[in-house]
């Protein structure tokens, strides 16, 4: 449909046109400047010294490369420790996730057993909860919980969630039954149908729900900010906002930080573009 | 096993069925039932709930004990008056008598009202905008997709940080450009008029790239025949547009719409690593004001009261969306 549009508009365009190239352009090329030299500044400037920054008009790229910003975020605060329990977290909930949800998933796909459907639609009711609605009672259940001020407040929000499940169930309900009947006849158990035969099928599912708790996990703030008050046990999100509020004009130490945060995750990102857009797609067309 | 009399050949069913099997499968399902069968009903039944319950149940017990069981106690924590520390105190409704007075509490809700209010439309149109912009064939889409998506995985405590810097009044970028191109300096997050206009310029900065891939998504499903047909009966291209690609978009629209309004509603990230809520409680949102008064001035109750009140604004928003979705046909989930 594109392509006739396209050239529909080209042909027709084409005798008046003045542009040597498409008007669509103009619009394209401003907004993923727009999108992008934020965070091209926001690394440029990670490499100036707070000297720099403060200058007047201020400068877009740095002079020299001073790594006075990082040295002070991994000296002068504990960000390696924050990095180190960024990443526990996000690993914990990632397998915590692709285990529990696939269970879960294709139980709800498959198995036939008392209270199924109900429990499938009180899972998927879940998602109706906003989140101000359990800050007060979910940092009461950590408190009793003995959860607070250790990093198991920040992961175990993410062990598992209905979005999980449900993404899992749909791919689970897409495979055809034959798969396990065969398997089954073959003297598997249902663990053993759904470990040997299932799970190495559900590749692409399996990424698509780690992308997503990666994302989730990594860039969560509210959760670590409610529980976690002990430096130890910070996420470096956590570490930043704090950052945000006690060193409001080291912008070097801020900039560095930010890199640091987001870098591991762009980095992902262009790597597995297409996993990640197969991601949002899932969520948005059939969430 | 030996409780299944009714069938003579049981005991030595198992080589023969396995002898059998090529035949069951091109049979279709018959297999398992009958291997079933020779147990008694309710045993079988209980044995089959273990195993669903054994898959499910991890899973669902953290899901429900960490969103409905914690809904359910805020309930009963939003009918007290309770600092988190000494024992609580039943007050019945007073805390929701409070909730209509309170004057903050306003100011909050029509915060997030006008933030609302600017991000889900500006989000749903210049996503669908650019998703068309997208899906012309013309060089660089990959590029641009990814420029345009790339702040989506940036998290919103970063985006803050980078936004102070980039509209701070006295140094930042934006106020350079606008110097530069003999405009007026503006305050941005510190003026009290801006902040909120600029919280959502920053949100749609952070979230645009999803609805953008979700419009793309939505544009490049819609069957070509279709668009052909359309073009050989002599449509011109509004007349595609209209009659072909938006009664396509409308069950995505109506999701996005749906999606990013709670979304909206729950804004809270960006205003903590921004302006805290001010200048002057100009940005306090609803969700900031539940965890300002849980958290720094220690009102438990009466912040579940608030997150209460929300949640059914919230809850009919969205019924009312997907009622409005059903009325007017669109398959939205």
């Amino acid at each position: 449909m594109a392509a006739d549009l396209g050239r529909a508009g080209a042909r027709r365009a084409g005798r008046r046109r003045r542009l040597p190239f498409s008007p669509w352009h103009l619009l394209l090329m401003p907004v993923a400047l727009l999108f992008t030299l934020p965070l091209v500044q926001m690394v440029l400037t990670s490499f100036m010294d707070d000297a720099e920054i403060n200058k007047f008009p201020p400068r877009f790229i740095p002079s020299a490369l001073h790594l006075t910003g990082y040295t002070k975020l991994f000296t002068q605060a504990p960000a390696l420790r924050w990095l180190l329990n960024t990443i526990i977290v996000a690993l914990v909930s990632v397998t915590a996730h692709l285990i529990l949800c696939s269970l879960a998933g294709y139980g709800f796909a498959r198995l036939r057993f008392f209270g199924r459907n109900v429990g499938f639609v009180i899972v998927i009711a879940t998602v109706m909860i906003p989140i101000q609605l359990l800050m007060v009672p979910t940092y009461i259940l950590f408190s009793r919980l003995g959860l607070i001020d250790t990093i198991a407040a920040a992961f175990v929000p993410w062990l598992a969630s209905a979005f999980g499940i449900f993404l899992m169930r749909q791919f689970f309900l897409s495979l055809p039954a034959e798969l396990e009947d065969a398997a089954r006849i073959d003297g598997c158990g249902t663990f053993g149908v759904f470990w040997r035969v299932i799970l190495p099928l559900a590749k692409p599912a399996l990424a698509t729900l780690t992308i997503f708790t990666l994302l989730g996990s990594w860039n969560d703030l509210i959760w670590p900010l409610i529980a976690i008050s002990d430096q130890r046990s910070y996420t470096i999100q956590l570490g930043l906002a704090t950052f945000q509020g006690t060193r409001h004009t080291q912008w070097s130490l801020l900039m560095s930080g930010n890199v640091v945060a987001t870098m591991p995750l762009i980095v992902a990102f262009l790597l597995l573009q297409r996993q990640f857009v197969a991601t949002m797609t899932f969520s948005g067309l059939k969430g | 096993m030996s409780a299944a009399p009714t069938r003579p050949a049981g005991s030595t069913a198992a080589p023969a069925r396995r002898r059998a099997a090529p035949r069951l499968l091109m049979a279709g399902r018959v297999a398992p039932p009958q291997v079933a069968r020779r147990r008694p009903v309710a045993r079988r039944v209980l044995g089959r709930s273990l195993t669903g319950w054994a898959f499910v149940g991890p899973a669902t017990v953290l899901v429900v004990g960490l969103s409905i069981f914690p809904a359910v106690w805020a309930f009963l924590i939003s009918r007290q008056r309770w600092n988190g520390i000494s024992r609580p105190r039943d007050v019945g409704w007073r805390n929701y008598r409070t909730l209509v007075t309170d004057s903050d509490l306003r100011a909050a809700v029509r915060h997030t009202i006008v933030f609302t209010a600017l991000f889900v439309p500006g989000s749903v149109l210049l996503g669908l905008l650019l998703a068309i912009a997208l899906n012309q064939r013309i060089r660089l889409t990959g590029f641009y997709r990814t420029c345009i998506f790339v702040p989506y995985v940036a998290s919103a405590a970063a985006t803050g940080i980078l936004a102070n810097f980039v509209f701070n009044p006295q140094f930042g970028i934006a106020n350079a450009a606008l110097r530069a191109a003999h405009l007026p300096e503006q305050q941005f997050l510190e003026g009290r008029s801006e902040a909120l206009v600029m919280l959502c310029v920053i949100a749609l900065w952070g979230e645009l790239g999803f609805t953008v891939v979700i419009f793309l998504a939505a544009l490049q499903d819609i069957p070509f025949d279709v668009v052909e047909a359309a073009l050989v009966d002599g449509a011109r291209r509004r007349h595609v547009f209209r009659y072909v690609t938006v009664p396509h978009l409308a069950p995505v629209t109506v999701f996005t719409t749906v999606w990013q309004t709670i979304t909206a509603l729950q804004l809270f990230d960006l205003v903590f690593t921004t302006t805290k809520g001010g200048p002057l409680g100009a940005t306090q949102t609803i969700v900031y004001y539940v965890y300002a008064q849980a958290f720094q001035v220690a009102k438990f109750g009466y912040a579940s009261t608030v997150a209460y009140g929300l949640f059914g604004v919230t809850l009919v928003i969205t019924l009312g969306l997907l009622g409005y979705a059903r009325r007017a046909r669109i398959e939205a989930f």
